[in-house]
Parts: C-alpha cells; structure tokens; sequence
C-alpha cells in the first residue's frame, strides 16, 4: 500500500489482502512447526549470553551480598529501583492494547495483542527480579506478604511499598490469565493441526478440552469483556502505585502529585517504543508483514507521540510547579537535575523523550521502518534516564548539604541490567517458536468474509 | 466387538451466513440438544441459537465484591484488633490507605474466580474425553469450517430423521459420531494403583521438598542467616594469638567484681572481731535470706535452724543454731563459717554471694528471736 493513497476517513483493513482462515491458520503456525533458522540461533544464543550475565551478577550479589551495588547512603536506591520501574513501565503496553483498546473497539488491535500481552508478562517477570534483590534477603520473600508468622506480626498497609507488591503481583496474575484466557481457543486449533503426537499432548493438556463450541464461546466473550474491564483500571493503578513509592515521600523532587499520571503516560509511551522495535522483527521474520502492517506500527507511533507530548508536558510543569510552589529545596533540586552533576543524563532524557518523537509528526518518518526503529530505541533510552534522573538525582542532594553523596554504578549493577534484557529477549525468543504470537481465532473472526453478511 | 454408542450427528457448513441459517432452522424444528462449533464467535449466534445472556458477570460483580470486603475487613482486623501500630502519627484505621490493596484484591479475585468458574463451573474442564475431540469434524471445525452437532440425547432424535433434515439444510459431510467405549466405562477409579501411585508421588515430593527447603536449604550458604561474619566466637580458635586460642585470659591479677579475696582466712577470731553486716534488716534483705538460707542452709540444718536435718541419718546431724553459743556469736563469726566451713561443713564461698551471706544470718537472727521469744514479744 502506498504512502499516498492512504484514506484516513476510511476505517482500514485489519488484514491486508484477504487470507482465508486455513491460511490464516498456516502463516501462524508456521514458526511453531519449523526447526529455528540460524538467525534464531544467534539473537538466542546472544541473549542468552547476556542472561548469563545477569546470573553471574545475581549469583555474585547473593553470595557476597549489596556491597558489589553502587548504592550508598545517601543514593540507597540505583539501579534495582530504576530498572523495576523502568520494566514495570514497558509491560504497561500489553495490558493496555489488550484492555482498553479491546474496550474502545479499536479492531486494529487483534494482529499485536496477543504479542503486546506476552511481553508484558516477560516484562513483569523482568521487573519483580528487582524489588526482590533489592531487599538484600531473597531467600525470604514470604515476610512481603501477610500470612500468619510466628512473630504475631503483619505486613504495613498503610506502606506504598507494600501496595506495591499488591499492585505488581495482581498485575501479573491478572495478564497472565488474560493472556491464558486468549490463548485456549489457538491451543485448541494447533492441537487439531499438529502430528507431533508430544506436541499434541502438550496442546491437549493446556488447551482443557476447547471444543469451539458457540455455547462456550458465549461465556468465553463474555469473560473476555470482564477481564478487560478489571484489567483497565488495574494497568492504570499499577504505574500508579509505583509512582507512589516516590510521590507518598517527602523528598524533594519526589513529592509531587503530578507522578501518577506522568508515570501512567510514560510507562504507555516506553512500552509502545518496546513493543514496535520488537514487532519489527517479527513480522519481517515470520512472513506477517499482512496481519501486522505498516498501518499498525503507524498507530503505535501515534500513540507515541500523544504520551511522549504528555510526559514532555510534566517536565515542564514539574519545573513551572518548582518554581512556582516557592520551596526553595524544590527549586534547588530541579536546578541540579538539569544543570547538576548528572545534567548529561538529565538531557538525554529530554532530548530522546520529548524531542525526537515529535518527528513522529511527519507522515514519512512515522511510516518509514528504520527511522521508527531508531526513535522507538531512543524512547526507551530516554525512559530509562526518566526513571535514573528522578530517583539518583532526588536522593543523591536533597536537604542537608552535608549529606549530599553521588552514585556510580558498579559493573555488578550493570551486568544485573543486561542479564534483564537477556532475560526478555530469551522468553520473547521461545514465545515466539512455541505459542502463535498472533491471535488465530480473533483474526480469523476480522478477515474479509469473517462475519456473517447480513448483521 | 462390543456395540457401538452413537453420541451425535454432525454437518459442516463453509460461510457464516450457512451456519446462522442452519442455526436458525435447527432451532425452530425444536431440537434442544444440539451444538454449533465454530473456530470462532459468530455475530448473532446467540439470538439464532436461542441462548440466554451469559451470567458470568453476576459472578465477577459476586467475586469482586468478596474480594473489596474480605480485605477491608482484614486489614481493619490487623490495624485495629489484632496488632495495632502507630504508624506515622496517623490514626489506627486510616482508611485512605487501605485504598489501593482493596482495590488490587478486588481486581485479582473477580478476574481469576471469574475466569475459574468459567471454566470449571461453565465448560466443565478439564475434558479431553469428549466424543468430538479427534474426530475429522472437530479437526475441521477449529480451521475454517463451521459445524453443527445434534446429540442422540434429544429428546426427538431420530438418526435418520436428523441426517435429511441436516441435508436440507445445506449440511455437507454428514455423519455419525460415536462414543470412545473407554470413556463410558464409569467404573470406580479411586483405588487405581496409577492414581495412587500419583498421590504418593506428589505426597512425598510436596513434603519432601518443604522439608528439604525450610530446614536445610535456607540454612546453607548464602542464606547464612548472619551467622557467617568476621568476628570471634567463644571457645573457637584464632590464628591472631600466638597461642592459636580465641578466647584470652584476664590480665594478672585482676579481680571480679565482687569476688575480693577473703582477709580472714583461718582467722575466725579476727573475723568475729572486724567484720560488720552492712545489711540492715529490712523487709527486703530478710526476705532474701529466707530464700537463700531454704535453698542452701535448710537441707541439714532444718526449715527453722533446729538442727533437723532432712537429711537425717545419712549426714552427721549439724546442731542446732539456736543454742547460746550461736545466739551470743558476733554476725562475724557466722559469716566466717559459711565462707570457710567448720567440720564436716564445707565452703559455700562459691554457692552463695558475699550480699546473700550477710542477709542469710540476718534471717537467722530474726528465727532466733523467734525462737526465743520473750514475754514483750508478744504484745
């Protein structure tokens, strides 16, 4: 299709060209049924190098203990805490393309949710690694959660860090179950293709006896609605609550009310950024190039630019509200964020958030591959520095000069870092060659000729 | 071979509007038991199938409600009944607070329960043994055909009769479905050894590994608890002293706190002459004596100092302390023998503290006036 003739009045195709659904049925279950390419091999086998990395550096902390970090007093949070917003942040697209585009009848959702709603899953593993080994004491989660303990003692409600673990743990459950939810129908219909009988076993066992029978099918939808509708609030409140770790303190630079919506606007923003770079991929390696169209990863970048203008708009009034409340420590720390020590990552920030998705603006660029690739890697760049520059910076200077402090990462802090990524990339890269990464029976229900005529 | 048991008869239609139209005729020809089986949701099946609203919803409205009661309630119970803290200077039930974990639960227990009854309580599954499943009508119903299934359990079945019908619909690939044989043997299974040789498994791996994980895992390295660290313990060695021993000596000479040597040893006389009870005998001090002196002194010299012993005849008996020469003896020469012993009685400097000798005779003062009370005593 080409870039001219687009019609935006004109609802577009979900699908480009019109499948039949037994050829829906073959494009996706295509890379389940193949031996992985070498190009596989080798995005796997650097993944999982950095992964090991990341064990190394997990293997290392737990022995020797949180001395290997960077953190100190007074920056007792660093890189665990960017990296578990930063993570929780980039599985806010999955639920949110899955929910509340689902809700708002966005039909253009169905050829990347089910791939969005996974890499939430993934994120969200990747993110509860951090809490967990900033604690100091991973061998004892249990006293996060109130269960009857020998002490007689229970868990602080009152603690935002404690509506954390709710919030984080509730979400995972909750996609998880989505994500299962929408998967039993294409279980289902591989467990009737496949003639691998192990592969067939698998498929039986997870797929519970789906038979597409429309008396179920009536429930099902109906699940499906409900699910959405807890789940919409539920990703609103997740990055929400996050934001409650920083906004309940009184540190200054933190306690702010405008972080719920600014962190809600930005977690969107960064897991748009992810789920585009990744959908690149795929649909170049998987031959999806019709189901997840340039009209797709266009959208996204839309999206993109209206919670990258939204975040671009906190910081400015982060900075208007700093001078403006008269706190002279308030004003002091934004002063030092963008003209301080760490400046350099405070501009990057800007620059990679605000100012190159606007180029998003031009129909080209939105449209054209590498330029959304790039911009969509700067985003996450840049939401990364977000979350370093809010929570390095506040603590590193707040209200006694005399005990300010600076952090520098150590190469334990980093490689924990990478082994994150390897770990998504790992999970994302045996998704895609074990489960169908697109929807079968949502698409085959939006193809030309899908529905009934007369409706 | 045993009789074939003939479950359903099936019919593939290949367009959407087929199966809605052959949805619409098998309903108006009063078949009740039937199914349509598409790869997926159909618009307006449900008014052509003439099913009613699906009741999951009351479910989740049920489930959630649980879940924002129990929580609230649980957390008041913790805050304000079962360990109430002061948290911040705010009140106990700060209800704000409780916001975002109530509303997280909600969440969680309306969508999963929701979910699970869905699928337990509307599908009954787990089933993989339904008479469909491989049959090259559901192969084809989970692609891209369309299927209807009219089970022999209606009541107006009729094999023949249902087959024309399904024809005259616009039914292709007509045919019968019978039951796996295997899957109406409803014998009793509870006692099969597979499905207890299952429990047992799963028994001794859930136990085992708990065991295995709360009492030795947690305890090998790193989860050492703290207990690993750069510091000596008692009665471990040390390569720092030259003598390899981690514990030291005190330097020469010292002296615990109330261990002074005693002057007067040997010397009862002098003892008699210079030692003074620094205790006086208040209430306090004598109460300490009685308990010392039960403890120590009454086992041979008897509850009320008599001299009768309750050891008698496996000790020689010791006397009497209320005779004169006890009662006229200064408290010094008491003490001197408690420190040192005198006959068969031995030291009881290491049993009982200088404090404790003093308030013991000052106890045995007090059952010597007792014992001997006088006539202005006793008004």
């Amino acid at each position: 299709m080409s870039t001219a003739a687009l019609d935006y009045t004109r609802e577009l195709p979900v699908v480009e060209g019109s499948p039949t659904a037994a050829e829906v049925d073959a494009t996706i279950a295509a890379p389940l049924d193949q031996f992985p390419s070498r190009m596989w091999w080798i995005i796997f086998s650097i993944a999982l190098s950095f992964f090991s990395i990341g064990v190394f550096c997990i293997g290392m902390t737990l022995y020797k203990g949180l001395g290997l970090w960077g953190v100190n007093q007074p920056v007792s949070w660093g890189f665990d805490i960017v990296n578990f917003v930063f993570w929780v942040g980039i599985g806010h697209a999955g639920t949110l393309i899955s929910a509340i585009l689902f809700l708002l009848r966005q039909r253009w959702r169905t050829g990347i949710a089910r791939f969005a709603e996974a890499m939430t899953i993934f994120a969200v593993m990747c993110a509860g690694l951090f809490p967990l080994l900033h604690t100091g004491r991973e061998w004892l989660p249990m006293y996060l959660s109130p269960y009857p303990n020998q002490h007689g003692l229970w868990v602080n409600f009152t603690s935002p860090l404690l509506w954390d673990v709710f919030a984080v743990s509730t979400y995972f459950t909750v996609s998880l179950v989505f994500w299962y939810v929408g998967l039993i129908p294409d279980l289902a219909t591989l467990r009737d293709r496949t003639t691998n009988k192990i592969k067939k076993v698998i498929y039986s066992l997870f797929s519970l006896g789906w038979r597409h029978s429309n008396r179920h099918w009536q429930h099902y939808e109906r699940a499906y609605l409900i699910l959405a509708g807890f789940a919409t609030p539920l990703v609103l409140s997740v990055h929400t609550i996050v934001s409650f770790d920083f906004a309940v303190s009184v540190i200054p630079g933190w306690h702010t009310t405008i972080f719920p919506p600014y962190f809600v606007a930005g977690a969107v923003f960064s897991g748009f950024a992810m789920v585009q770079n990744v959908l690149i991929f795929v649909r170049q390696a998987f031959n999806l190039k019709h189901i997840i169209t340039l009209d797709h990863l266009e959208k996204m970048n839309k999206v993109m630019i209206l919670t990258g203008s939204m975040v671009g708009y906190a910081y400015a009034m982060e900075m208007f509200i700093a001078w403006y409340g008269g706190n002279q420590f308030e004003r002091f720390v934004f002063l030092n964020r963008a003209l301080g020590p760490y400046a350099w990552a405070y501009w990057t920030m800007v620059s990679c958030n605000v100012i190159f998705p606007q180029l998003f603006w031009f129909k080209k660029i939105r449209r054209s591959i590498p330029a959304m690739f790039i911009i969509g890697i700067t985003v996450n760049i840049g939401m990364w520095f977000e979350r370093f520059v809010i929570i390095v910076t506040s603590l590193s200077r707040d209200f006694l000069p005399s005990s300010w402090g600076h952090y520098t990462p150590t190469f334990y802090d980093v490689g924990i870092l990478l082994g994150s990524f390897g770990l998504f990339f790992t999970l994302i890269l045996i998704f895609v060659r074990v489960l169908p990464v697109v929807s079968i029976s949502e698409l085959k229900a939006v193809i030309e000729g899908g529905q009934p005529s007369k409706h | 071979m045993n009789e074939k048991h003939l479950f359903a008869v099936t019919a593939l239609f290949d367009t959407p509007d087929e199966i809605i139209h052959a949805a619409h005729e098998t309903t108006s020809a009063g078949y009740t038991r039937f199914d349509i089986n598409t790869p997926y949701p159909v618009h307006g099946m449900d008014k052509a199938m003439g099913l009613k609203q699906s009741r999951l919803g009351v479910f989740a409205l049920v489930f959630g409600l649980l879940g924002a009661t129990s929580s609230v309630l649980f957390m008041t119970w913790v805050t304000l009944i079962d360990y109430p803290l002061v948290i911040g200077g705010k009140p106990f039930w700060s209800w704000p607070a409780f916001v975002p974990v109530a509303f997280e639960i909600t969440v969680l227990l309306a969508s999963v329960l929701s979910v699970v009854t869905m699928i337990v309580l509307y599908f009954k599954f787990p089933n993989n043994s339904h008479p469909l499943h491989d049959t090259p009508y559901m192969k084809k119903v989970s692609s891209n055909k369309f299927g209807i299934c009219i089970q022999a359990d209606d009541p107006t079945f009729n094999q023949k009769a249902v087959e024309e019908f399904l024809a005259k619909v616009g039914g292709k690939e007509i045919g019968p479905v019978f039951f796996d044989l295997e899957d109406l043997d409803h014998g009793q299974h509870i006692f099969d050894p597979k499905f207890i040789g299952v429990l047992a498994l799963t028994a001794i791996l859930v136990s085992g590994g708990t065991y295995f994980t709360f009492n030795k895992l947690l305890y090998m390295e790193p989860f050492s608890w703290m207990s690993a660290q750069a510091k000596l313990k008692a009665q471990r060695p040390s390569d720092l002293f030259t003598d390899g021993i981690g514990m030291r000596r005190p330097v020469e000479g010292t002296v615990a706190r109330g261990f002074l040597p005693y002057p007067f040893k040997g010397k009862p006389d002098e003892a008699a002459k210079n030692l003074v009870n620094p205790l006086l005998p208040t209430k306090e001090v004598i109460d300490r004596g009685k308990t010392k002196f039960l403890t120590y002194c009454s086992p041979c010299h008897g509850n009320f100092a008599r001299g009768d012993s309750r050891l008698a005849g496996q000790f020689p008996n010791p006397p009497t302390l209320h005779s004169d020469k006890v009662r006229n003896w200064p408290d010094g020469s008491i003490y001197h023998v408690i420190t040192e012993g005198q006959n068969v009685m031995p030291s009881y400097a290491s049993q009982i503290s200088r404090d404790d000798r003093w308030a013991i005779i000052q106890y045995i003062r007090v059952l010597q006036r007792a014992h001997n009370a006088k006539e202005s005593d006793l008004k």
